[in-house]
């Protein structure tokens, strides 16, 4: 183990997995001589060469296609977004040729490639550059969506992302960069695509959230402790496949759950996890799930409306005393 | 333009000209009977047929080899038959049987066929554009010396995937063929309407660097085969792209919903009057590689085929129900229901 942070954690599943596989190769908008935008790829240059750590122009749609393409044809391409908001521009390649080509040629085609970038509300971007992609993406059958919350799970599962055989959508998030973290140095250790985490155990709430808000949810849990409540944090990891079971398991055990998000809320992750959990199990909830969203705005550039946007430690201890009929 | 029939020596032999020639025929026959199953609604969906356009696919495909890749649009039948798909798999697949080449699950516009390198038969406009980059760079990153040949209408020019595909083909020169098929209209608007420049030679290869841009009448089979052949050559040579203008016209609407009201009865005729499959016979009877009577005899061959096809398509079963949760994601899927 070594401790690293959330980015270098990134950088070494792609140095291990590009040092095992002569297939896996990156490209991306200044992910070559500059180092990566926000400095994911550092070295990685250096390291492997311009054959497959490759400038892109600034040109989504047409990068995020030639990765498709290349890999339809074997590859297994890399491909960052500098932020996801720029996903949008590649929206076409990513939802109508990664998502549907196995599908259409009947099962003659796989796509295995990786979309990573970082998203989330940060930074005082503003409007554009502050989307969270994640429900858009998980809609589509044939995409497959993780979002690491820890420096551990962002190697591993990156590590999953790569190995795996269909177009995986993965997203990072802008404040958990710098975070850091033990990181096994163990070049198999993988996090399985589709497994959900408890961060930590509890039994009177569970609190099903994933990314960012996953360190949000553990202050809350802490808060809520000193005021005897105990409070299980289950980080999703993997957004679609949705880990029912895990899930279920834990709002069996404590019969009350809030969902907590950066989404905005309608038609958000949290609506289609709480529909899943009241068709599976509403016999075991002794109140209605609560959720945590942002609000449903777009997202403000002044630093004091960008934070109320946030689900908030204090609003994650709202939900949960809701939900608890205090 | 180039004219490679008016020259004095063919570049192909007797054999492989009778196959391009029969290859048309067939691509003819399955695109006429594709309409008259289409009006008594066996084939649903939109169906795009390429009857007048079937030297351009026959040509530049022909002078292939097999590991190559070939990419196309929605129009993708002839394309697909002119890479070596049996019409039995194509037709099947237009009637949405479990035997067709895309399992049923494809349709019209979305014919594959993996062991051909027949990547596909892609719906909407450019979109496969940077697809088609996409191969040649793997070609590229793997050092190996196949080409891809992608075609296109003359609406997807103006569609901004193809331009950053240009871009970034031309940057890496990549090995990669691309091939507008002009036939003037964009679904139902003429090329004057909605190119701001007419001369496609000029929005396709120049501005990108490619190694050539070169228009051809895309009605002679053999003139497609020669610059498509070129172009090959220097895309394995490591020269980079090529963008051909194949000047073509098709005789039926953009799609079997389309009364063509855009164009009229004289332009049509006009039109047929260099249909490429005539063109090619006449040429062939004039080196003597063909007469009435072997004509004739491929004619009702081919018509004996696609009878065939047609009966195989319409006998095959339909897909199983369960099979709308098969072929999503190589790893079992998880429904999200």
């Amino acid at each position: 183990m070594a401790v690293m942070q959330y980015r270098e954690a990134l950088n070494l599943a792609m140095t291990e997995e590009m040092e095992r596989d002569d297939r896996v190769f990156l490209m991306g908008e200044e992910v070559a001589e500059y180092n990566g935008a926000y400095k994911v790829s550092q070295g990685m240059l250096d390291r492997f060469g311009d054959r497959r750590i490759i400038d892109t122009p600034i040109s989504e749609n047409g990068f995020a296609g030639i990765g498709i393409g290349a890999a339809m044809v074997g590859l297994r391409p890399i491909v960052e977004f500098m932020t996801f908001s720029f996903s949008y521009v590649a929206f076409d390649q990513l939802v109508n040729n990664a998502a549907n080509m196995r599908y259409m040629s009947g099962g003659q085609f796989s796509v295995p490639i990786v979309f990573r970038g970082n998203s989330g509300i940060a930074g005082n971007l503003g409007a554009t550059h502050s989307h969270r992609p994640e429900a858009l993406y998980a809609h589509f059958p044939g995409l497959k969506v993780m979002m690491p919350s820890t420096p551990s799970d962002a190697k591993g599962m990156l590590k999953a992302a790569i190995r795996d055989d269909d177009p995986v959508i993965f997203i990072e998030h802008e404040n958990l960069l710098g975070d850091k973290g033990e990181v096994s140095e163990d070049p198999d250790f993988v996090v399985p695509i589709g497994k959900a985490d408890v961060k930590r155990e509890g039994s009177d709430v569970t609190i099903i959230t994933y990314s960012r808000s996953v360190i949000t949810s553990l202050k809350a849990a802490e808060k809520l402790e000193e005021e005897g409540i105990s409070a299980e944090v289950l980080d999703m990891r993997t957004i679609r496949p949705l880990d029912l079971d895990a899930i279920l398991n834990s709002v069996t055990k404590t019969h009350r759950a809030i969902i907590v998000e950066e989404n905005w809320p309608y038609c958000g992750i949290g609506a289609g996890v709480a529909d899943r959990i009241y068709r599976a199990a509403f016999d075991e909830l002794d109140a209605p799930i609560q959720r945590v969203t942002a609000k449903d705005a777009p997202l403000p550039y002044n630093r004091r409306l960008e934070l109320d946007m946030l689900p908030s430690v204090e609003r994650v201890v709202e939900a949960v005393n809701q939900v608890l009929y205090r | 333009m180039a004219h490679a029939q008016t020259e004095a020596k063919p570049i192909v032999e007797r054999e492989q000209a009778l196959d391009w020639l029969r290859q048309m025929l067939v691509i003819r026959r399955f695109e006429e009977r594709s309409a008259m199953l289409y009006q008594r609604q066996k084939i649903g969906g939109f169906c795009h047929l390429y009857s007048g356009q079937e030297a351009c696919a026959v040509g530049s495909i022909g002078v292939l080899r097999d590991d190559d890749y070939v990419i196309t649009a929605y129009r993708d039948h002839g394309h697909a038959i002119a890479r070596g798909m049996d019409p039995k798999a194509g037709m099947a697949e237009m009637l949405g049987k479990a035997a067709g080449c895309s399992k049923g699950k494809g349709g019209s516009m979305h014919f594959f066929q993996v062991d051909r390198n027949f990547m596909g038969g892609h719906a909407i406009v450019g979109s496969h554009i940077p697809l088609a980059a996409g191969f040649a760079f793997a070609s590229k990153y793997r050092g190996d010396d196949k080409v891809t040949l992608c075609f296109f209408g003359d609406g997807a020019m103006d569609q901004g995937a193809l331009h950053e595909a240009f871009n970034m083909a031309g940057l890496w020169k990549l090995p990669v063929i691309y091939v507008v098929e002009n036939n003037m209209m964009s679904m139902g608007t003429q090329l004057h309407r909605h190119s701001a420049v007419l001369d496609l030679t000029q929005r396709g290869g120049p501005p990108y660097g490619f190694s050539a841009s070169i228009a051809v009448d895309a009605n002679d089979v053999e003139a497609m085969a020669e610059v498509t052949l070129e172009a090959a050559n220097r895309a394995r040579a490591g020269e980079g792209p090529t963008f051909i203008e194949a000047k073509t016209y098709r005789y039926r609407g953009h799609s079997m919903s389309d009364p063509m009201k855009y164009r009229t009865k004289e332009e049509l005729e006009k039109a047929r009057e260099r249909d490429p499959i005539s063109l090619y016979e006449v040429v062939l009877r004039e080196r003597g590689w063909v007469d009435d009577e072997s004509l004739e005899l491929m004619q009702a061959e081919v018509k004996e085929q696609i009878d065939e096809a047609i009966r195989f398509a319409e006998e095959a079963p339909e897909p199983e129900l369960d099979e709308v949760y098969t072929d999503i994601t190589v790893s079992p899927y998880i429904p999200q229901e």
